[in-house]
């Protein structure tokens, strides 16, 4: 999560560049600052199991972000928190339930459905890739990695749809042409695990 | 920009701070989460009365925290969503052990906020149901909403509801019956001239001296479109024309009228204002049989008004009549 907190902060103006172009601008500067009180919760009292951590992460984000990414995300990490459950060490089909919990906690929530240009397009590929890499066996950080790339695919593919749901919708045609910043996010997102579980940050 | 501020930062904060100490008697202001509680709570047994939404449109929804009303109010940054842990906290500090009932406007950013902070609270154990009011006949999407908005109608489901839960109803009977005021309630504003956001510095929008916005939303987003500014009388037919024909309403109807201000717009002309409505609906036969006038559901200081029209019942209008204790309702008390 901290190094999350880093890479947020590396494309804080890239993000907020991108919600410029179709939405209010401020997705870059609110995602900072929910991952920057992420990481001083942390320091103050982190908890010791994964689903504490997930927890922290979603009222932190919920109460710190605002705007709709908050509850989202949120929403996301509060279903992952809850879907662990009290797990100690985290095993890939865990981490594939738990991803599918968040996207169906975001779909709940946002009432998005995959091509509305939201992070759900992102989310979405990533879940099945994890879920088919679970069952193939293959170990957590193949797992993310392979989450990692289906959400990179499916945030670059928003790039040519028209958005249909949330704020880039009231542009219609105009929407098309810029990459949804949700589903940008959650591709760093995703990517930031992949390369911590790595071990390359 | 000319406001009496010290900070555009601490605006709302320091506002709640003066809220508390004008009505240490009825409320109560937590701040970090910010939360306005009435003084009372909890009150054992009682659906607990929760609502909330951006700063800037007082006194809702603060201003109708107290007995017979709200139980608790959730305060975001001006025109902004409050937060979900405002609104967890809120339940937590105001479940008397019958659940409680959110009471959401119609904004994309306060629906996501409050469904996800129904989610945390049943977590916590407390049964928790919302209801989300759209009664602006204006405009079916804006700037900030899919769907219609919620506007001066908020006032009127919460007053009705509130003094429903004074009186005892379960959850299940407030949700039905605010359920039944969201489908009989509806409005329509105008604005003259925009007003500005604190920490924006600029006002929302400009128009001609010889124009105004029909349709305006409360956070100042365009409405239905923009027209040469007429007479009074032209202007409230601009307004009352659109409300009656949704419903619509007919001949014989009892209705409440409730002729609200955006801030800026004053007295004397809302008077004015609410003389011609009235007017109109005798001409139509609509019965107004309880009536509220003033700057109620505002934006900021705009200037302009909204209409809105509540079909009655013998039901609510017991409830409308029923005591309210609030910084800015109250009767029967």
């Amino acid at each position: 999560m901290r190094t999350a907190a880093k890479v947020l902060e590396e494309h804080r103006d890239e993000l907020s560049r991108l919600d410029r172009e179709i939405g209010d601008g401020d997705h870059g500067e609110n995602m900072h600052r929910g991952f920057a009180a992420l990481v001083t919760a942390m320091e103050r009292d982190a908890p010791d199991s994964p689903g504490g951590v997930l927890k922290l992460v979603a009222m932190t984000l919920i109460s710190k972000v605002g705007g709709a990414a908050g509850p989202l995300y949120g929403t996301a990490f509060l279903r992952a928190a809850t879907a662990v459950k009290d797990t100690g060490e985290l095993d890939a089909p865990t981490v594939a339930v738990a991803l599918r919990a968040a996207l169906d906690g975001v779909v709940a929530r946002g009432k998005a459905e995959r091509g509305d240009k939201t992070m759900v397009d992102a989310l979405l590929p990533a879940v099945l890739a994890a879920e088919s890499a679970a069952e193939r066996g293959e170990d957590v950080p193949a797992l993310l990695r392979a989450a990692a790339d289906a959400a990179a695919e499916g945030a670059d593919s928003t790039v040519l749809v028209l958005a249909r749901k949330g704020r880039a919708s009231y542009l219609g045609e105009r929407s098309v042409g810029h990459m949804d910043p949700g589903a940008r996010s959650t591709a760093l997102l995703l990517r930031t695990f992949a390369d911590v579980a790595s071990g390359h940050r | 920009m000319k406001k009496i501020i010290n900070d555009p930062s601490t605006v709302v904060e320091e506002s709640l701070k003066g809220m508390a100490s004008a009505h240490p008697d009825l409320i109560e202001v937590q701040l970090d989460p910010a939360v306005v509680v009435r003084a009372d709570a909890p009150v054992p047994g009682k659906v607990a009365i929760i609502s909330g939404g951006g700063a800037g449109h007082e006194p809702l929804h603060g201003g109708f925290v107290g007995r017979g009303m709200l139980d608790a109010a959730c305060p975001g940054h001006v025109f902004t969503s409050p937060t979900p842990d405002q609104v967890q906290a809120a339940v937590q500090k105001t479940d008397g052990g019958a659940g409680a009932l959110l009471i959401v406007k119609n904004y994309t950013g306060d629906v996501l906020n409050f469904e996800t902070a129904a989610e945390l609270a049943e977590a916590d154990g407390v049964a928790v149901r919302s209801v989300v009011i759209d009664d602006d006949v204006a405009v079916t999407d804006s700037l900030y909403t899919a769907g219609r908005r919620g506007v001066g109608g908020t006032l009127l489901l919460e007053k009705v509801v509130g003094a429903a839960a004074e009186r005892g109803a379960d959850l299940d009977g407030c949700e039905a019956l605010a359920r039944k005021v969201i489908g009989q309630v509806r409005s329509m504003g105008l604005a003259l001239a925009a007003g500005t956001v604190p920490h924006a510095g600029e006002p929302g929008f400009t128009l001609a001296d010889d124009e105004i916005e029909l349709g305006i939303g409360i956070h100042g987003e365009p409405g239905r479109r923009r027209v040469k500014i007429g007479t009074a009388d032209e202007m409230v037919k601009s307004l009352l024309d659109p409300i009656l024909d949704d419903l619509p309403f007919a001949a014989g109807d009892r209705v409440l009228l409730f002729t609200n201000g955006m801030g800026g717009t004053p007295l004397i002309e809302l008077y004015l204002a609410h003389g011609i409505a009235e007017r109109l609906l005798a001409e139509r036969g609509i019965v107004v049989e309880r009536r509220l006038v003033g700057p109620f559901v505002t934006s900021l200081e705009m200037q302009g008004m909204s209409l809105t029209l509540l079909k009655l019942d013998d039901e609510l209008v017991e409830l409308w009549d029923a005591p309210v204790h609030t910084a800015a309702l109250r009767w029967g008390v």
